[in-house]
């Protein structure tokens, strides 16, 4: 044993993976702004610009040649070049074009028409340039990126992104999709209350019932967590993934447009004077947070109307928006099983949280002065790094989320079987068992749709599947089970098979508005030169991490059970441990592999003799208290 | 405690898929190469670390589910091998499983049913026709039909919870004199009594809206 250990002396690990030093980033994705946020030792950094900005504004010029200009300077082209500005977009992940939001009858989008047998995700044309939102937000993490990369001086392919906690599969999945064509490996998509409430538990060591209220650019949020003692477990969650202060902007344009209207009569308006429009109506959103009245311009073709508004008709454009977030926090806490006087704390999240009408809405309702002591533009970034930070270099802290919305399948007559419901713990797994209806059915549809409502159309379609290959059966005596599983993530991944005949039904995906594994592919060789090359790397990392993984097994084993070797087994295993060792400092991974299957290979006697001794043990009943101990012990590890 | 039919499986050992050791079949972790390992096949209580029992203190579940999820969690595996997250994600999934049924009284009282009278009942509760619960189940949805105000629903909603709270007692008593009939039909009785609850829960926000 010494001999061995001799050999491979446990301080000479293999290689370091060159990823290890990388720092990984906490990025929110917001739909008015983005911010992208690093933490250290539990000390977070916000990333700025060189004016000092930490908002980088969602908004991307796109240049003749397809380039890509993000932020401050979109921002101030969208009033002079509109028709190649596309701002708010996360609206758009992961949806269809009957979801865009007309304004004046006119969308602020210049849709491209949809193509059979394409998905139905929409497609944009900005500026001669047609692109699917999961472009124009890889366009946005990729600033994001090389802003972090700046900054630390050093590759960053590893983050958290946060995603609304009420944004459905095709969104992350969406968002997901955007991350990797950016070249970001994302280490886990965190919900955006989750992220303020790690940022304000860890800051704040709050303890107790807390609810975040998240009002964002586009989407609301609330979530009910218990937070205590480094667990921040999410109780229930509800929104909707369409509302935010775009709606407010909408409001007033329209408001705006009325006016106009009753001034100049009917007038057409262009995609991008409604873009303009907006941008006018946002502008006096901003202002009215802090002043009483105010007058502006509004510029469409060659007539310019003034407009005033005050803080009263603002309120009033708004309230049913504000009404209907309340409504759904009365939702959440009382499907919970909770009253508004049960909850501790209510943290303020996101920009529109700055609207007074908002900040007086939820304390009224809750009954207490709302927490935003921690920027609310700011806390969900802070968040999302210091998961990125316990995820790589490990914690204490521990996060337990939430499926946002029920998930089932279309039945007949068009009706929905629930198959996990919303607000269950993530990761989850539940089967569901359906059987065919004809005699020798060898195919089944499924389709696959999110929401709480029970008949399909009025639900969210995610995916159609088509399963085949069920053995001819009489009708009913087939028994297809259908299995969810929805990850830490909260992305689902559906599987299916025959019970009776043990077959593995074929699975075929169709994302209803998401991208095919084909187009991705190729948006990643049209975006990255090196696409090919990214992937060939991030495949030879996961070879040598599992190398290394079966590696410190058997060095584990060696060290445990040596004995049970005779000289000559243990210098085979030692000479193919060298192997790999040196394969593993190479760039082969087929080479690494071979290595590892070897060294497989050479201790399979090793195992046997292990397992043997290990039941004889457990025969004589001597070694059951040790086996036990020791388990314990592996456990505390 | 209650006496569930069980063979005691940590004397059983699995090869670790890992180092290929011996590891008793319950363990989390392998206790040679400290890699974690499939999820057992036991029931919900023992995934908690806990004896079957109705009379659950959620306090103290809420902290082995936090302390076996430190552990187990998918977090805990993000920059570990592949096979390794994939395991923790099983375990993980386990873990809510099994929480999910023992921190509800409803589910709690169902699955221990189950675990308890399998022989007795194989079907479970299900086949449980018990004409007064029919009866009670009918005249409570007739009330409810007839309760147009806020109050007329609270009256009923305290009600039903005064009901809820005398069938979790009963049910105590039940389990705890090995009464698996008499569980069975206290918890079909619960089952009506949740759903009563539901629909209390959708008209007041009818009546709101």
């Amino acid at each position: 044993m010494a001999q061995l250990l001799q050999i491979h002396e446990p301080g000479e690990s293999p290689v370091p993976h060159q990823d290890d030093a990388e720092m990984a980033v906490g990025i929110d994705l917001g739909t008015t702004n983005s911010v992208v946020a690093v933490s250290s030792e539990g000390q977070v950094e916000v990333l700025k610009d060189d004016d000092g900005q930490a908002l980088v504004p969602s908004i991307v010029a796109y240049a003749p040649d397809g380039s890509a200009i993000v932020g401050e300077l979109a921002k101030r082209l969208l009033l002079s070049r509109p028709d190649s500005v596309v701002s708010s977009i996360k609206r758009l992940m992961g949806r269809g074009a009957e979801d865009v939001k007309s304004l004046g009858g006119q969308m602020p989008f210049d849709i491209e028409p949809h193509h059979e047998g394409e998905s139905q995700l929409v497609r944009l044309n900005i500026g001669g340039h047609a692109l699917t939102p999961i472009e124009i937000s890889a366009d946005i993490l990729r600033a994001l990126k090389d802003r972090a990369e700046a900054h630390l001086g050093a590759k960053v392919e590893k983050a958290v992104i946060t995603v609304p906690a009420y944004f459905d599969d095709a969104q992350r999945t969406a968002t997901k999709d955007a991350a990797r064509l950016a070249g970001l490996n994302v280490l886990r998509l965190v919900n955006e209350p989750t992220a303020a409430a790690l940022a304000y538990g860890l800051d704040k060591s709050a303890e107790g019932l807390y609810a975040v209220f998240d009002l964002g650019g586009g989407t609301f949020d609330v979530s009910l967590l218990r937070m205590e003692k480094g667990v921040f477990q999410v109780l229930a969650t509800g929104g909707d993934a369409a509302l935010g202060g775009d709606d407010f902007d909408h409001a007033i344009a329209n408001h705006f447009l009325e006016q106009r209207k009753a001034g100049l009569g009917e007038t057409n308006l262009s995609a991008g004077e409604v873009k303009v429009a907006l941008m006018t109506a946002r502008m006096a959103k901003e202002c009215l947070t802090t002043e009483d009245s105010g007058e502006w311009m509004l510029t469409a073709g060659d007539k310019q109307t003034k407009h005033a508004l005050d803080r009263a008709t603002f309120n009033d454009l708004i309230r049913a928006d504000v009404k209907r977030t309340v409504k759904i926090c009365h939702e959440v806490l009382t499907e919970a099983g909770f009253d508004p006087m049960d909850i501790k704390g209510v943290v303020l999240v996101g920009g529109s949280t700055r609207v007074p009408l908002v900040r007086e809405t939820v304390s009224q309702y809750f009954g207490s002065e709302p927490l935003a002591d921690i920027d609310p533009d700011q806390v969900v970034a802070v968040g999302a790094a210091l998961q990125a930070e316990a995820l790589t270099v490990g914690s204490d802290t521990l996060l337990l989320d939430v499926t946002p919305l029920s998930l089932g399948l279309e039945t007949m007559g068009g009706l929905v079987e629930k198959v996990i419901p919303r607000n269950t713990p993530i990761p989850v797994a539940k089967a569901q068992e359906f059987t065919t209806f004809k005699d020798g059915q060898t195919a089944m549809a499924i389709h696959v749709v999110q929401g709480e409502r029970e008949m399909v159309d009025q639900n969210r379609s995610l995916a159609r599947f088509n399963l085949t290959g069920i053995p001819p059966m009489a009708a009913g005596a087939a028994h297809i089970r259908v299995t969810f599983q929805v990850d830490a993530d909260g992305l689902l991944t559906v599987s299916a098979g025959e019970d009776t005949s043990g077959i593995e039904a074929k699975v075929e995906v169709k994302p209803s508005y998401g991208l095919s594994e084909e187009e991705m592919s190729t948006m990643l060789y049209d975006s990255m030169a090196n696409a090919k090359g990214d992937m060939e790397l991030r495949l030879l990392t996961e070879a040598r991490v599992e190398a290394e993984r079966a590696m410190l097994a058997v060095r584990a084993a060696l060290q445990a059970d040596c004995k049970l070797l005779t000289v000559g087994e243990r210098e085979t295993i030692g000479e193919q441990m060298d192997k790999l060792i040196d394969a593993i400092k190479g760039t082969d991974r087929d080479a690494i592999n071979a290595a590892a299957e070897d060294l497989d290979k050479a201790t399979r006697v090793f195992a046997e003799k292990r397992m043997d001794k290990g039941i004889r043990d457990a025969l004589t009943g001597v070694a059951i208290d040790k086996l036990q101990s020791s388990v314990s012990d592996g456990e505390n590890a | 405690m209650l006496d569930v039919n069980t063979q005691s499986p940590e004397t059983h050992l699995k090869p670790c898929w890992s180092c290929k050791g011996p590891s008793p079949a319950t363990a989390l972790f392998c206790h040679t190469c400290k890699a974690v390992q499939a999820p057992a096949s036991v029931d919900h209580f023992a995934r908690l670390g806990m004896e079957p029992t109705f009379d659950v203190d959620v306090a103290a579940l809420d902290r082995l589910y936090f302390d076996l999820q430190r552990q187990l969690h998918p977090d805990r595996f993000a920059t570990k091998a592949p096979k390794e997250k994939a395991l923790s994600q099983r375990q993980a999934t386990a873990l809510n499983d099994a929480y999910e049924v023992l921190k509800n009284p409803l589910m709690r009282a169902d699955y221990l049913v189950h675990l308890l009278g399998i022989d007795v009942l194989p079907e479970g509760c299900n086949l449980v026709h018990d004409q007064s619960i029919l009866m009670e189940a009918m005249e409570m949805r007739e009330k409810l039909m007839m309760a147009d105000t806020q109050d007329a629903l609270n009256a009923i909603q305290r009600e039903t919870k005064t009901e809820i709270d005398d069938v979790l007692s009963a049910l105590s008593l039940a389990f705890a004199g090995h009464d698996i009939q008499g569980a069975c039909r206290l918890t079909t009785r619960l089952k009506y009594l949740d759903k009563m609850m539901g629909e209390v829960r959708h008209s007041r926000a009818r009546l709101m809206s």
